[in-house]
């Protein structure tokens, strides 16, 4: 019959679901590790627009306090489309999507994997320019409420960036797209990220900030329960 | 080419009328308010287009499920109509909500959690249009615009419940938490017939332009479909 | 081993695939040829699992698509013109890569056997951004062989090489198809084709329009037969 390798299995059993997951989170991180032009893409322009906004709002020591956090969300949420973007495109652009989608796998676990590294990306980033930032204004972000709302409001911002991005990359406008698409869907948790940030930093009282947290928690939970129902028809032709 | 059915050419002229009476009832009917004065009558337009706005949002994110769910193209026709059309009442609604703002708070904007969410709501909806564009495909752009209205119909509750909370823990920028400030003011036995009056005529108003605009959608595939026809 | 029943695929209104019947049996090469435009690589997409079927019914290795598809992609190779291999990593990467997402467990070793059949266990280190077009197509077929499928669909594989390239990818192919799996090949190349299958088939506008074994071609060659099926 057929010369058959001792080693492979004839037919190996279904792909495991959580190996598939970290095996795509593993290749996007170890690519990325090696150009690291994504990486260094979301920081530059996180950089950029931060001081922008320097010359854009005045940041005198009495008002830097106030707008510090609004600040922040929005360098995070204009860097986070390039990291979404650059993230599916290189799928898209050299068939990879059909590589990963001809895996025995549910293409839920695409979603996740893709999630985990995309999350990573941004975390790097937001890891980086925190410091950045706290130097350059004088003040301490490295209050463990405000890294809790970093990565509350990442998560979401991903979870629903991710699904948006599989879309806006089988469009002829794609990067365009994105953040059209992208940012009236996540009004709730700039504003709920904002408001908690702000609420940290100004030490404000638990019964204040705590609501913000639950509206971030709440969203996130939603929206990663329908982009994991919904991501088939995303992917299927 | 299919006549137009005639309960439909009813409807037309019912819808007609209903608008008709709705605006004697707005404009003339109604005693003027005391405060605000005749800008006031623009409210009863306001909320019924508004209303009209929201009866489109809600169908369009169920019939995106149910496209979803079924795969018949005929409820992405129903989605696209819904989404029009309350893309442009939700854009009157704004325009009459400013012209009423203006002259009693002196501001053409007051970001409050209802104005601001139809606004969120416009950009999607726009969004929504610009997705489907950027699509060959008929069967990928209805999906993903069912997709999209999916995401859409559950965020919007959201922002609007994070800017009411918004607005509750910290106090209002403009104007003042006054009943008045907000546009409250107490109807009398008139004004509450031309209010409820305006939300009837426009619900009215509202399943004759959705079914005329399903109508149109069905015949414009058919006219695609015989163009593919007679080309190959 | 591929069993499809008048397999139909529209895009919206335009219909692509008119009800193909096509059988293929274990062991068999077919190569399945016409001209651009006929649905060669949307009836591969199909087989491949990456489309569905509008009516129809497909079944490779006794599962039905698209209901059992997970099944099916286990059992199943891809290689289609584009190579599928992300640049930022070596070829061993990409391989370990793939190994995972098909569940093999202890994969060292059998990575290098595959790459030894492909020729390119001293390029396993370097940067699949470093590799010719050849030498990337080469490692699709790597790819595409690394959990051992019983069927393989190769779309175009010769797109863009050179001379060279081509001969070694010949090497590839006849030693892929001699250990007993079942292919099918879109082509161009008719004479590529006619050196390496058993069979032929012509789609044209939407049909399998004619298919003959090697042997059925007779006196006359492929090309012959090509052009006859298509004249009809």
């Amino acid at each position: 019959m057929a010369e058959q390798s001792i080693t492979a299995p004839r037919h190996p059993a279904k792909s495991n679901y959580w190996k598939a997951i970290t095996a795509i989170a593993w290749k996007d991180l170890a690519a990325e590790l090696r150009s690291r032009e994504l990486l260094s893409a979301m920081l530059v322009f996180s950089l950029l627009v931060i001081l922008i906004f320097n010359f854009a709002l005045e940041l005198d020591i009495a008002t830097r306090r106030s707008v510090t956090s609004g600040v922040l969300w929005a360098t995070f949420a204009f860097a986070g489309t390039l990291g979404l973007n650059r993230s599916m495109a290189v799928e898209k652009d050299r068939g990879c999507l059909d590589g990963l989608l001809l895996a025995p796998v549910d293409r839920s676990a695409i979603y996740f994997g893709k999630v985990i590294s995309n999350l990573a990306f941004m975390l790097i980033v937001e890891a980086i320019v925190l410091p950045i930032y706290s130097v350059l204004y004088n003040v301490n972000l490295f209050q463990p409420g405000l890294l809790l709302v970093i990565l509350l409001g990442s998560i979401g911002y991903v979870a629903v960036g991710t699904l948006l991005s599989s879309m806006a990359v089988q469009t002829r406008t794609r990067d365009v797209l994105l953040p059209i698409l992208l940012f009236p869907v996540v009004v709730p948790i700039l504003i709920a990220a904002v408001k908690a940030s702000g609420g940290y930093l100004t030490e404000a009282p638990m019964t204040e900030i705590l609501p913000w947290l639950n509206l971030l928690i709440v969203y996130d939970v939603i929206f990663t329960a329908i982009a994991f129902m919904v991501f088939d028809y995303i992917v299927e032709e | 080419m299919q006549a137009k059915p005639t309960s439909l050419k009813v409807l037309d002229v019912v819808s007609l009328i209903l608008l008709g009476i709705s605006t004697y009832l707005a404009l003339v009917f109604a005693p003027t308010e005391a405060i605000m004065g005749e800008v006031q009558r623009v409210f009863y337009f306001h909320v019924a287009t508004a209303w009209v706005g929201m009866l489109g949002f809600i169908a369009a994110g169920v019939s995106g499920i149910v496209y979803l769910r079924s795969g018949d193209l005929k409820w992405d026709r129903i989605e696209i109509a819904a989404v029009e059309i309350s893309l442009v009442f939700f854009f009157i609604a704004i325009v009459l909500g400013s012209i009423w703002a203006r002259p009693v708070w002196n501001t053409w904007w007051t970001w409050d959690p209802r104005l601001t969410t139809a606004a969120v709501t416009e950009l999607i909806y726009i969004a929504y249009f610009m997705l489907r564009q950027g699509l060959e495909d008929p069967d990928r752009r209805a999906r993903f615009g069912a997709v999209y209205t999916l995401i859409g119909a559950v965020s919007v509750p959201i922002t609007f419940m994070a800017i009411r909370l918004f607005r509750t823990i910290h106090p209002v920028v403009i104007g003042t938490e006054s009943a008045e400030a907000q546009g409250g003011f107490n109807m009398t036995g008139d004004m509450k017939v031309a209010f409820f009056f305006a939300l009837f005529a426009f619900t009215v108003i509202f399943v004759d332009l959705f079914w005329n605009r399903i109508r149109m959608g069905t015949l414009a595939d058919k006219v695609e479909q015989l163009k593919l026809k007679v080309m190959q | 081993m591929i069993e499809v029943k008048k397999l139909v695929k529209r895009f919206g209104l335009k219909t692509v695939l008119r009800g193909v019947d096509f059988r293929v049996q274990p062991g068999e090469f077919v190569a399945l040829l016409g001209p651009n435009g006929a649905g060669k690589t949307t009836f591969l997409r199909i087989l491949a699992s990456l489309s569905r079927p509008s009516v129809g019914q497909v079944s490779i290795a006794g599962f039905s698509l698209p209901k059992e598809a997970a099944a099916v992609r286990a059992r199943l190779g891809v290689v289609s013109h584009l190579p599928l291999l992300y640049e930022d990593l070596t070829a061993e990467e990409n391989l370990i890569f793939y190994a995972r997402m098909y569940g093999i467990t202890d994969y060292e070793i059998r990575i290098s056997e595959v790459l030894e059949m492909v020729g390119l266990e001293k390029r396993r280190k370097d940067l699949i951004r470093t590799f010719s077009r050849g030498m990337q197509q080469r490692l699709a077929i790597g790819r595409a062989v690394l959990h051992d499928p019983d069927v393989m669909l190769f779309d175009e594989p010769y797109t863009g090489l050179d001379q060279d390239a081509s001969s070694m990818l010949d090497g590839v192919l006849q030693t892929v198809a001699g250990q007993g799996r079942t292919v099918v090949m879109t082509s161009h190349d008719l004479a590529r084709a006619e050196d390496l299958a058993t069979r032929f088939d012509i789609l044209s506008r939407g049909v399998i329009a004619a298919t003959s074994t090697r042997d059925g071609l007779g006196n006359g060659n492929l090309l012959t037969f090509y052009k006859r099926a298509l004249a009809n």
